[in-house]
């Protein structure tokens, strides 16, 4: 996975943003969908960061993955952390027609498009499952028959993000497979997963590794390592595991 | 300052001594993990740190390494996902130890990782006390996590440039892009200059 990547696009400077929806996604987490003057597009899979200036000139930062596929606007998908700074103001505070300052996209590993092929294992942890969505949408608007699998691991299915539409994207032949695990409560009649991820749920439910499958891994830290070093038990190549964690940000 | 987001007031303004935290960066008291893969392993019997590209390639086996003279450096550390952590304790090689075994003159090292991760820095970022082989942290052995058994340690740069797993550095005449300098991310990465992507 050495770098050997061409030079690309500059980071441009801070763009002011308007919030143009607002969409709760689970009592925790809501999705900021913007409105940009020149953003110049996105990848899935990359981020961006965001600023927030008090009147007084105080500033703070923060980097969120871009949930929106390339081709629409950027729309950022955010957990509230109890404790955090940023997160707390995003997902309470802020409302249709507020303005923020954005900077990116950023990122040119994390990615995924379909002239990569596939097979494509998605894994998500929480929150996670952010830029493997854009990728799940990419997939979808892009018509791609790429076999992909999503393995998303939520604490109860009140917090299971997206909910309905990765219900919507999995069906038909070419539809996302998407297996859920609970690892905290499961609804009356759950017969899904009902563990946290690892090496033996992997053997379940991944991709062999012949198979030649690309893996995104995105969530927590402990997530991100069982996930990972799991694969690599079942032979992936490490080069074919690119991960993303979310380590204590607010 | 003519922009500001409607409600935002901030909180975190007065925990961080004067002139310790950079623009843009926040502290944490945790320690965060970011890397591009799978955390390796490698039995600390076939671990070697080599240094190549100089008159000659020098190798260290993980006992030779150890048992060179070692510093306890304390240091401010800053991740361009914005978290900093502030009198980190490390204990590991000096970088300058390691150099001063090899015949070069070069101007830039790329260090290299297991996992096949590189990262570029100008040879004056790295000698002149500034960079260490680090093993230790907190005084426990490096955890796997992060980086362990042993990483580059680059404190004045953000911590990208801390290569994880570093198993040695290239001794090149010429400026080469590492890993995340070839995926977006600033070629040298001072956090007081703001320098987090290409254009900055």
């Amino acid at each position: 996975m050495a770098g050997a990547a061409v030079l690309g696009r500059l980071t441009t400077g801070w763009r002011v943003a308007e919030v143009v929806d607002a969409v709760d996604e689970t009592p925790r987490v809501r999705t900021l969908v913007l409105a940009a003057d020149g953003w110049p597009g996105h990848r899935a899979g990359q981020h961006l960061d965001v600023r927030l200036t008090a009147p007084d000139g105080y500033q703070a930062q923060r980097s969120y993955s871009v949930a929106s596929p390339p081709g629409e606007p950027p729309a950022i998908t955010v957990e509230r952390l109890e404790d955090g700074e940023v997160s707390p103001f995003l997902v309470d505070e802020v409302r249709a027609g507020d303005r923020i300052e954005i900077r990116g996209p950023i990122g040119g590993w994390f990615v995924w498009e379909p002239a990569l092929g596939g097979p494509l294992l998605l894994v998500a942890g929480g929150s996670g499952v952010v830029p493997l969505m854009a990728m799940a949408r990419l997939r979808a608007a892009a018509g791609s028959d790429v076999p992909a699998r999503l393995l998303y691991s939520s604490r109860s299915w009140e917090d299971v993000i997206y909910r309905e539409e990765l219900g919507a994207v999995a069906d038909g032949p070419a539809g996302l497979e998407v297996v859920h695990t609970l690892t905290r409560a499961q609804p009356d009649g759950w017969t899904g997963y009902a563990r946290r991820v690892d090496e033996a749920l992997l053997r379940e439910v991944a991709w062999p590794a012949e198979s030649g499958a690309q893996a995104f891994v995105c969530g927590p830290t402990a997530f991100v390592e069982a996930v990972a070093s799991g694969l690599v038990a079942l032979g992936y190549p490490s080069e074919r595991v690119k991960t993303e964690r979310f380590g204590a940000t607010g | 300052m003519s922009f500001f987001t409607r409600g935002f007031e901030g909180r975190r303004r007065d925990d961080a001594p004067e002139g310790r935290l950079p623009p843009g960066q926040y502290l944490t008291g945790g320690f965060p993990v970011l890397s591009a893969g799978p955390t390796p392993h490698t039995p600390l019997e076939e671990w070697t740190f080599t240094v190549e590209g100089g008159a000659e390639t020098v190798r260290w086996t993980w006992d030779e390494l150890r048992a060179l003279p070692s510093e306890t450096p304390t240091v401010d550390i800053h991740c361009v996902t914005r978290w900093s952590k502030l009198d980190t304790v490390w204990e590991g090689v000096s970088v300058d130890t390691l150099l001063d075994a090899v015949e070069h003159d070069a101007s830039y090292v790329l260090a290299f990782c297991d996992g096949g991760y590189t990262t570029n820095l100008p040879l004056e970022d790295v000698t002149g006390g500034k960079a260490w082989i680090a093993y230790g942290y907190d005084g426990e052995p490096l955890d796997p996590e992060h980086g362990g058994p042993a990483r580059l340690l680059v404190p004045h740069l953000y911590f990208w440039k801390s290569a994880k797993w570093v198993r040695g550095l290239r001794l090149l005449d010429d400026d080469e892009p590492g890993f995340w300098e070839s995926n977006g991310y600033h070629l040298r990465g001072d956090p007081w200059r703001e320098q987090r992507y290409w254009g900055d």
